[in-house]
């Protein structure tokens, strides 16, 4: 008997994970059940990065995608809530619009990544022999405008900026927006 | 680890059974995988009891009062045992119209995030750290996965179908996310100044006599401690920051409803997120395993001396680790029973208009001062100190061409750059000065 490969195990186990709950998050009706299942799928998610040795892709994952989640459960409850565990009903035309639209993205997803020669997997002879590398210096430098994985390419400084003070307006923006009004002192005579 | 127990247990079949293990068989590492789960459930579990117990005598001492006296003999150090066994005893009620899923689901997702954190915290470095799971991001994994706990308390907010577990899962979450944002920028000001995100290399750098803990690195860093302890207690959910189980408000907030085994699984998550926090901060600012006096390296406890004066070096250093965990939940302990609670919005003030503002200019000002005087405050006995400066002005020089640019249809290396990439130093500092082959 071959021996198990566990990577492909545990791929195989997280990629379930990760179907098996954004399955359960269009099926269940009850919206904090939505996005508890929600949570489930991208925190599989994080697990795949970890697997693929990108413990800071996955890390991010889980502060960003999982932790944002958090927001949207928060927002699901206060503004949603009209009576206690509100439960959503779709009807019929709409799933099936829904399905039509998912099964045809699906099948377009399928057909790009089966086409392409370059997107299948290593052998297992070659994923073993790729060097594990600390995953954060490489994309921090890439930031700074340095890439040190190719000499051609040039880095994402410009990018990176317009991102930051892109993120930088957004925030006081959203301050200005939110800040307490200033009452006028009215003068009673 | 894992291939040192496939080992042993390749001796001890072959010698049995007359069974052969790999050495990268799968049995090892999930033996080692469960050794470290067992050891580090035991250290949130034990030091549950610990902080219970000790929790009260601190109370007592503040309160003027004696605290438990009676159960185990002369301390009531066994209390808390006694309160687990009344615990385990209860009735588990769950009301009416609650969520039954969710309901029991909340405690375990709450334990869950706090038992992940301990995952990546190193309590020894060295050469051979002790740590479950050495992340190259550990500062960062560890800040996502203690956000989650928030989750547990949300659902159980929710699914309680009570008005006082939804007001302070509300409130929890306001707070938890606000104060997510200073507390990470405090987080940031050790990773500048070593370099790395990598908390084993932070412990590391920090080696030698007190002097050289961050905390007293530069007078920024001073500051960053403090407002690093502050949001740390309320992302914790500490008085005088402990709006969601405010009991003069709220009953008990998000855990109204529950009681039994359910209830001190929260418990046992609340410590266990404290004592993350505080070993957190203690490896970031306080050196970490490495105590104010360099006791174990003046004796020539290093790896350099072999294997088992390393290994004891490390358990010393683990000690000391847990001694400044423990050193920091008592402060917590002593914060809690000697302020008030906040209101909500004093809270949200505190974080924006405080915290924020103090950690941003804490980071800034640290790092002109690396800039300008990268050794720190006062005199650093380190020769080999990481120059963040230099790093930063020298031209960044590529690792590797992992497509050259004739070869289009190639994916895999070539077996000889494997080789030479295998063979190649990989910590962060000399990653980034490896030269490229000159042909």
């Amino acid at each position: 008997m071959e021996p198990i490969y566990w990577p492909s195990f545990l791929f195989l186990l997280f990629s379930a994970l990760a179907c098996a709950f954004a399955i359960a998050v269009v099926v269940s009706t009850n919206i904090v059940r939505m996005a508890l299942y929600l949570v489930m799928s991208l925190a599989a998610t994080a697990g795949l990065f970890f697997l693929a040795g990108a413990d800071f892709v996955g890390a991010m994952q889980i502060l960003i995608y999982v932790g944002g989640t958090l927001v949207l459960l928060v927002f699901g409850v206060m503004l949603t809530s009209q009576e206690r565990f509100i439960s959503m009903k779709t009807s019929q035309g709409e799933l099936l619009t829904a399905g039509l639209v998912g099964a045809s993205l699906f099948a377009l997803l399928v057909w790009a990544a089966w086409s392409v020669p370059e997107w299948r997997g290593l052998s297992r002879e070659e994923v073993a022999a790729i060097p594990v590398e600390p995953t954060a210096t490489p994309i921090g430098m890439g930031l700074l405008g340095a890439r040190v994985d190719s000499v051609n390419a040039s880095g994402y400084l410009l990018i990176f900026e317009i991102v930051s003070v892109h993120l930088l307006v957004v925030l006081i923006g959203a301050a200005y927006l939110a800040r307490a009004k200033r009452k006028r002192s009215v003068i009673v005579e | 680890m894992a291939q040192g127990i496939n080992r042993l247990l390749d001796g001890l079949l072959e010698w049995a059974l007359d069974w052969s293990v790999a050495d990268d068989s799968a049995l090892g590492y999930v033996l080692a995988a469960l050794v470290h789960i067992f050891l580090l459930v035991n250290l949130i579990a034990v030091g549950a009891l610990l902080f219970i117990w000790l929790e009260r005598k601190v109370s007592g001492r503040i309160q003027d009062r004696l605290g438990p006296t009676r159960v185990g003999g002369k301390f009531g150090w066994l209390q808390t045992l006694a309160d687990g066994i009344k615990l385990l005893t209860k009735e588990d009620l769950m009301p009416q119209g609650a969520d039954k899923f969710l309901f029991k689901l909340a405690p375990y997702m709450s334990f869950c995030a706090s038992l992940a954190a301990f995952m990546a915290i190193p309590f020894a470095g060295g050469t051979y750290p002790f740590v479950a799971l050495h992340l190259n991001v550990a500062v960062f994994f560890i800040l996502a996965v203690l956000g989650l706990e928030v989750f547990g308390v949300i659902l159980a907010g929710y699914s309680s179908a009570s008005k006082w577990s939804l007001f302070g899962a509300m409130r929890e979450a306001a707070q938890v996310v606000s104060y997510e944002v200073p507390l990470g920028m405090c987080a940031v000001v050790p990773v500048l100044l070593a370099g790395s995100m990598d908390l084993v290399v932070i412990g590391d750098k920090q080696a030698g006599a007190f002097w050289n803990w961050y905390l007293f690195h530069d007078p920024f860093t001073f500051i960053t401690f403090w407002v690093y302890l502050t949001c740390a207690i309320a992302s914790v959910n500490r008085a005088p920051f402990d709006l969601a189980e405010a009991e003069s408000e709220l009953v008990a907030g998000f855990h109204t409803e529950y009681s039994g085994l359910r209830w001190s699984f929260f418990f046992m998550a609340e410590y266990g997120s404290m004592l993350a926090v505080s070993l957190l901060a203690s490896i970031l600012f306080l050196g970490g395993w490495h105590g104010p006096i360099p006791v174990a390296s003046s004796l020539g406890l290093t790896f350099e001396n072999g294997f088992w004066f390393g290994i004891a070096a490390n358990v010393l250093g683990t000690l000391n680790v847990l001694f400044k965990g423990v050193l920091g939940v008592t402060v917590m302990m002593w914060v809690r029973w000697t302020l008030p609670r906040l209101r909500i919005d004093q809270v949200i003030t505190t974080c924006l208009k405080y915290c924020v503002p103090i950690a941003a200019v804490g980071f800034l000002g640290a790092t002109l001062w690396q800039y300008q005087w990268p050794n720190g405050m006062i005199f650093d006995t380190r020769a080999e100190n990481f120059n963040v400066a230099e790093l930063w002005t020298q031209e960044p020089v590529p690792f590797v061409e992992a497509n050259p640019p004739d070869d289009t249809a190639g994916r895999a290396l070539p077996v000889a750059e494997v080789a030479r990439l295998q063979s190649l130093p990989r910590t962060d500092s000399e990653f980034l000065r490896i030269p490229l082959p000159q042909d």
